[in-house]
């Protein structure tokens, strides 16, 4: 174990954090609002709202985050018409086609995990409330939102935690955050172990503090009955 | 468009499915291995010495808090000379080069196993107390209680959770393809590469994937009915 060395590689590794937070909290909010508007067409009831969503949720999440990065970065750049659209400047971008690509992987896992506590809802409580003279619209607001948020949390923490984890690909396209940086160590060094005890314990930090900041956001929130 | 998935020398179609096979063998293998880790750590986990509980929970918080990518890193990198240290301590000396194949069921059963840990545990924690006390009752031991009575029923229990782990497996072994194993993900790239056309060959990879899971779905839902006889379904009731 070559301490020396993990003490010098872990002030390169660390200039990777901002570039791996910076993707992970992009795609993150982008996703949620894809999530949102996934998971609302999954339960409008509407077939042509529903079918699509279904659809696109089992293409992602039933395919490796990998090839859908390749598809992204190199695949559409195969048209001519993709390289003369508006969107060709972000398409060629590493940093662009990363994002996008993390932003419509959470999107299909989180709308499963939105749809699922928008129906762990309990009738019983949006009955109370028309009873209680809300419409839909203020139900939905008030009664349905606040719990859905509550109830989904746990879920939620953990997909941020796969969010960070998935992160690390995009180091395959070049760009250098933490995996991309001890990546880039190992080849010169030859000390895989000693880099992955540095870039590891890192990201064991980083994914513990999510799930301190979850854990005390789910005890704030309280507990709801669930039925 | 069709014709660069010919098969033979003309076309990546026979190349293709060579790479798909490659998936499903690299996967199925790196299950076994995982559900052999996880059968050793659920004990681990679930035993009543403090010190084998914290190496389960050291390796599982690992492996779920850490990319699946450094993990391959660190086999890939670091692999063979693990595996020549070991052959040292035996007195031999060589040479060892580990292939892409072994690399990677190794890198993809360690995650793997850390999944199935947990369902693992899972399932032999529902399997009720008064089974256990039951079968010693009958004076079964070893095999008798654990085989013939707790077994079949963690079975039961853990099929569909193995069959999450099965899909979280399918998809982690493209990560594979960094180390150089020719597997879907890797053949399309060199295919891509080759013949200017990555739209088309990561197309055909994305199909492959879902063609896998499709079938394996098929598979395991057979498989849950089969080791579900006797039990009367939540629908039914």
């Amino acid at each position: 174990m070559r301490v020396e060395l993990m003490y010098e590689s872990f002030f390169k590794i660390i200039d990777g954090i901002p570039l791996t937070l910076q993707v992970v909290s992009i795609s993150t909010i982008l996703g949620l609002g894809l999530a949102i508007l996934v998971a609302l067409m999954r339960i409008s009831g509407k077939k042509s709202l529903s079918i699509p969503a279904y659809y696109f949720v089992y293409l992602i999440r039933g395919t490796p985050l990998l090839l859908q990065l390749y598809f992204v970065y190199y695949g559409l750049g195969q048209f001519s018409s993709v390289r003369e659209s508006i969107l060709w400047p972000i398409l060629k971008e590493p940093y662009w086609c990363g994002i996008l690509t993390l932003t419509i992987s959470t999107g299909a896992y989180s709308s499963e995990i939105i749809r699922g506590g928008i129906l762990s809802v309990s009738k019983n409580y949006v009955e109370a409330s028309s009873a209680l003279g809300l419409n839909k619209f203020k139900t939905f607001l008030l009664i349905t939102i606040p719990i859905t948020v509550r109830q989904a949390l746990p879920a939620y923490g953990n997909e941020l935690i796969l969010m960070v984890k998935a992160s690390s690909l995009i180091s395959i396209i070049t760009l250098m955050e933490i995996t991309g940086i001890a990546r880039t160590i190992i080849s010169k060094t030859y000390a895989p172990v000693e880099i992955f005890l540095v870039a590891g314990s890192i990201y064991l930090i980083i994914n513990f503090t999510i799930v301190l900041v979850v854990s005390l956001a789910e005890k704030k929130l309280g507990t709801i009955k669930a039925n | 468009m069709f014709e660069v998935f010919a098969f033979g020398s003309s076309g990546w179609g026979d190349e293709m499915l060579m790479g798909a096979l490659m998936t499903v063998l690299v996967s199925a293998s790196s299950l076994i291995l995982g559900i052999v880790i996880g059968i050793i750590f659920a004990t681990c986990k679930l035993s009543n010495i403090f010190v084998l509980r914290v190496i389960a929970n050291i390796y599982t918080t690992i492996i779920r808090g850490i990319p699946e990518l450094l993990v391959i890193y660190l086999l890939f990198f670091g692999g063979s000379g693990a595996v020549m240290y070991l052959a040292k301590i035996f007195g031999y000396n060589g040479y060892i080069e580990l292939n892409a194949f072994t690399i990677g069921t190794v890198a993809v059963g360690a995650i793997s196993g850390a999944y199935s840990t947990e369902v693992i545990r899972g399932a032999v924690n529902s399997v009720q107390k008064g089974q256990f006390e039951a079968g010693k009752t009958l004076g079964l031991n070893g095999y008798g209680l654990y085989g013939k009575i707790i077994f079949p029923q963690v079975a039961r229990i853990a099929l569909p959770g193995i069959g999450n782990v099965w899909q979280i497996t399918l998809k982690d072994t493209a990560l594979i393809s960094v180390t150089g194993l020719v597997e879907i993900m890797r053949q399309s790239r060199i295919a891509a590469g080759s013949t200017h056309e990555p739209f088309v060959f990561y197309t055909a990879a994305i199909i492959l994937y879902l063609l896998i899971t499709r079938f394996s779905n098929i598979l395991f839902d057979k498989a849950e009915n089969n080791y579900s006889k006797g039990f009367v379904s939540k629908e039914a009731l």
